[in-house]
Formats: structure tokens, sequence, C-alpha cells
């Protein structure tokens, strides 16, 4: 049995020599690597997250993502390599570890036989928070969620992107400076995630370090300010989203349909234009810095596509382009 | 005082009032001393939502027993020789079989769906999974509440049957706790088996019907044991209900067996509960970390 002073003091969530004048790093993951059996599903991946950030694993389904998310909240064994949270080890110190961070897992797991109010405090009893600092924070988290008027309402009753503001809201309850979340959004309708999103800027308004897993690139760009692109467990890239479209991607997408029959045999007839093309079956991507002048180039060879699009580069063409495959198949 | 200076005079006190979180290292102590309280405490909630059932079931059941064996049955059986029941009336002779036999039937609904509903359908143990708490003492957690109900519910089907004036002895409060240890020596074995099923197709009704509904009729319930042939017999002897009976009427009548034969029963329901804990804590530990 741990003392707290002894925890106290052990905790300290520096892993940069003190006086460097370097960021401090809440989580340092090196050569992280978890297997099932033959699969091995993170692949001795590396990445450092400094306090504060909004740090995004980016990657189709099955990338490791998940897996990854497991471990960094203490509560999947990692194979190899070596992770600290807040300068802990979590396999070692896994309640000190859980008790720092707020966690939305990817499937929600309220207690559906449970009020939304009671659910909060039920959950804040987990770290041992006193009534007394409950009450107050789960109204003011419900005001935060938008749910003060579902209060007393049975989880049953509420929407998808309800429960999904509930668990975040639960997430909060022991005010944790690390928010763990895995697709946050995923399955919610437009306007549910613009409503998400704008809470999660909240929180990383407040100095709260968020780490997210999506397969959303939009989102991605809207809310991490560095992210990791994974594949079959490998990091692909590293970078902010600028700077990853920088230096994968040209700053402009010409997208042509040519219909499904033409799109696969146009791609000899159109080399040359841009920097580089990428024939996927329903379109054509040309990847150019001007998207006009590569239209008109189209045009001068005596091609017609159906429809033109020009449009910015995203993070969707940085992923195309490392790994030959969109993000959601 | 102006407006202004009553505002900014109370501004301090609101933020006074509004108190933070404690450290993450408190939250972490605690949950490692309290955790399984705190896991109970969430299962006790839950089942507050349930409350009339459980309390309906506690004085229902027995009422409802006790009435047509225990009177309307009695009126046959008494008949006959009371010898046969170890000098008491019929009515005394079920009833702590009854008791017994109500939390072992209750151990088989609380540990089982409930398990499914924490690892499988709605997936309840990964919420707390996610916080200080560790698999161990969601599993402990679940246990504390379930005793709880042992307890109470016990407590309730004990009242009736001193109602019914079934418990001739002082000593018949003492099989509230005897029917709370069988609850556990059955139901903690059945934990640990429902932790390891990963698709439901039926296992839990058949457990009921071949296993509990076997055990109450032949574990000495409505019949002392040993008027079965000794081919059926066995189904008494490793039968937590045959243990917890026995053990109930010491209680609640005198009952007179050989003092070593008190012993087994106790030995063997704490064993058997002991060996489902220990397995139900290995089994929670390796499914939530997978």
């Amino acid at each position: 049995m741990f003392r707290v002073s002894e925890l106290v003091s052990k905790e300290s969530p520096v892993s940069s020599p003190a006086g460097t004048g370097e960021p401090q790093y809440v989580i340092t993951a090196e050569n992280l690597t978890k297997s099932y059996g033959e699969v091995t599903a993170v692949d001795g991946i590396s990445f450092r997250v400094p306090a504060g950030e909004a740090f995004g694993l980016l990657g189709p389904n099955g990338a490791g993502k998940s897996t990854t998310m497991k471990m960094i909240g203490g509560v999947s064994q990692r194979t190899s390599g070596s992770l600290s949270i807040m300068g802990l080890d979590p396999e070692q110190h896994g309640p000190e570890v859980r008790a720092h961070l707020g966690v939305v897992p990817q499937q929600d797991n309220l207690d559906e036989e449970l009020k939304v109010r009671d659910n909060l405090l039920v959950y804040g009893r987990y770290f041992g928070l006193p009534m007394s600092y409950l009450k107050p924070k789960a109204d003011e988290l419900l005001e935060f969620a938008q749910l003060t008027d579902k209060a007393k309402s049975k989880v049953d009753a509420l929407s998808g992107g309800m429960k999904r503001r509930l668990t975040i809201a639960r997430s909060l309850i022991n005010e944790p400076r690390i928010l763990l979340l895995d697709e946050p959004t995923t399955g919610l309708d437009p306007q549910a995630r613009h409503i998400l999103w704008d809470r999660l800027f909240r929180l990383k308004e407040q100095g709260v370090t968020l780490i997210l897993t999506t397969h959303y690139m939009d989102e991605a760009e809207q809310l991490c300010d560095r992210l990791i692109v994974v594949d079959k467990g490998k990091i692909m890239a590293e970078g902010s989203p600028a700077s990853l479209i920088r230096d994968y991607s040209t700053r402009e997408v010409l997208e042509l349909r040519f219909g499904s029959e033409r799109n696969a045999t146009v791609g000899t007839e159109l080399e040359g234009i841009g920097e580089r093309i990428e024939t996927l079956p329903d379109r054509v991507l040309i990847y150019a810095h001007d998207g006009e002048a590569a239209l008109e180039q189209v045009s001068a060879r005596g091609l017609h596509p159906l429809t033109s699009l020009v449009r910015r580069s995203s993070l969707e063409d940085v992923f195309l382009r490392l790994t030959g495959r969109s993000l959601v198949d | 005082m102006t407006k202004e200076a009553a505002l900014t005079g109370s501004a301090p006190t609101t933020a006074a009032a509004a108190p933070r979180a404690h450290s993450p290292a408190v939250s972490a102590a605690r949950a490692r001393r309290w955790g399984a309280f705190y896991y109970a405490e969430q299962v006790l909630r839950v089942m507050k939502g349930y409350g009339w059932t459980i309390v309906m079931y506690g004085v229902g059941q027995p009422v409802a027993y006790l009435f047509a064996m225990g009177v309307g049955l009695a009126t046959l059986v008494d008949t006959g020789s009371n010898a046969a029941f170890g000098g008491v009336s019929y009515l005394a002779f079920i009833a702590p079989a009854l008791l017994i036999s109500a939390a072992v039937m209750t151990a088989a609904n609380e540990f089982t769906f409930p398990v499914m509903d924490g690892f499988k359908w709605r997936r309840v143990y990964y919420g707390p999974h996610a916080s200080p708490l560790t698999p161990e003492q969601i599993a402990a957690g679940q246990i504390i509440a379930v005793t709880v109900r042992f307890v109470l519910q016990s407590a309730i089907y004990f009242g009736v049957v001193a109602l019914f004036g079934a418990s001739p002895s002082g000593w018949g409060w003492v099989s509230i706790l005897v029917a709370t240890l069988a609850g556990l020596a059955f139901g903690l074995p059945l934990m640990a088996y429902a932790a390891t099923i990963k698709d439901d197709r039926g296992q839990f009704a058949m457990v009921m019907r071949f296993i509990v509904m076997p055990l109450f009729l032949f574990s000495g319930t409505f019949f002392p044991l040993d008027t079965l042939p000794l081919a059926v017999r066995w189904i008494g002897w490793i039968s937590p209900i045959w243990h917890g009976t026995e053990l109930g009427r010491v209680f609640s009548y005198g009952y007179e067996e050989a003092p070593l034969l008190t012993v087994v029963h106790i030995v063997f329901l704490l064993g058997l509960a002991v060996f489902g804990w220990v397995l139900t804590r290995r089994l929670f530990a390796k499914r939530m970390a997978s």
C-alpha cells in the first residue's frame, strides 16, 4: 500500500532534464509494441506529448489506434517498449496513472439503468471524491455538456450525441489534465460533431492535454496541434496538419470524374499534368500547385471529364500518398 | 455597502464554495484502499432501481411457500410421524431449507446476467475499468453489493418465518448468515463461469434448469436426504443448498447431527466461496486486460 506523500513526491511529470527549457512531456512512448499472438497490433511506435497539446492518432480502422489508447489508459499491458504517463509506468502504477486521466472510450459504457446525473456522481466516487465536491461539479458538467434539462432522465432516453456528451462530461469529473478520446465523434451527425468539437476546444483552451484517435481527417485538422499518421501499427508520418500537407501533398488537388469505366484508362492520357496522379475507382486526382492551370491542360489535351473540382489538399491526400488507400474504407 | 462592493465581496466566497477535486495521488490512494466499496455503491444504486422487486421477492416468496407447503401440505405430512423431521413440525423443517434456497436462487440471477452485462451487453465494467479501480475491485464490489442483498433478503425471509412460528430456537437468526454464505458458495463459482462466457447461448437458463432446480429438489429441502436412495443422495452431498440447509436447521430448531458434520458444512461452504472468489478475481483481470 502506498502512502499519499510517497506518491506525490514520485509524481514528477517531467521527462526532460529540469532547467533545459524543453517542454514537459506528459506522455512518452518508446518502441511501444503490442502483439496478440501472431498479430502485431502496435509495432514499435515512439512519440512524446507535451503538456497542453492536442495530439492525434490518425489512421484507418485496425491501424492500432485503440490499442495504443488502451496502453496509455493503463488498461492494456504492452508486449515491449516503454511508456510513461506523468512520469509513471502504467503497468506498475495503474491506479495512479488512471487517476490522472479522463477517458472517453470508443463505445459508450454509461450505466443505462441510472439517471444522467447519477452517472456522473457514481463515476466520481471511483476517484474517492466526496459528494460535497461531486454534486456541484456534476451540475457544472451537465451545463458544459448542454444536458442540464436531462439531469433526471434515464440514459436510455438520450440521443447518440447526448450520450457522447455525457461520456465526455463523465470523463471530466476528476478534473483530469489529460483527456483520452477514442473516436469521439464516430457515428454522430454533423451538428452533434460540431457541438462536441466546440466543447473540446474549450478544454484545450483550459490547458487540458487532449489525445484523440480519429479516422476523420477534418476532425484531425480541426482539433489537433500535431498528429501521427498510423497504419498497420506503424507511424507513417508525424507533424502538424499543415506541415504534413506541405510535406506530403501539393497545395491543390484537381478531382476529375470520367465515369467508372473511363477512370482506370484515362490515367496514361493525363501523364505529365501536375506533380502526381492518383487513380481511384470513382475519380482521378491530380496533385498540382495550381489546380485551375492543371484543368486547362486537361482540356487542352481534348479530355472532357463529367465533373471537375479544384480544392485545397487535405490530410486525406496525405494518407492516400502514404498508404495508397483512403482512410475510411 | 454598494451593489458593486457586495458583488466583489461575494465573489471569493463563491469561489471557495466550489471545491476543487483532490489530487490524482489522493484519488489513487483512496481507490487502492476503498475501490471495491466504491463499485459496490454503484451496484447498490442500480439495485435500488428494482428495490421493490427485491423486497417483494423477499416477502412474497416465503409467504407463498410457507403457506402452501408448511400449512397446506403439512396437514397431510404431520399426520404421519414427526420423528422423521427431527421431532419438529413440517413447517419448521422446511423453513430453513426455503430460506437457503431463496438465497441460492438469487445468487443464480445476480452472478450471471449482470456479469454478462458488465463484459458484453452494456459493458458497464469498462467504465470503472478506465478509472483508478482494478478489475479485482470491480468483481469484489459486485460481490459486496450482492452480499448486502443476501443479508437483507434473508433477514426479511427470516422475519416472515419467525412470524409463522417456524423458528423455535433462539439461534434461528444465525440462518440469515448461513443463507448468505450458501448464496456466496453457490454464486462465486458461478460468477467465475459467467466471466468466461463470450456469447449467451442460453447457458444461464441451463444452469437454472439443470443445476439450481435439481439441487433445490434433492438437497433435503422437502424431505430428509437419507430417505433418498444412495444413487441420488450424492446430489445433496455436493449441494451448497443441502450443506446450508442442514446448518440452518441446527440453528433454527437445534437439529441434532454429528458435530463433525456441522464443521464439514461450514468448511464446504467456505471452501466453495473462496475457490469461486480466487477464480473470479483471476478471470476478471484476464478478461479486462485483453
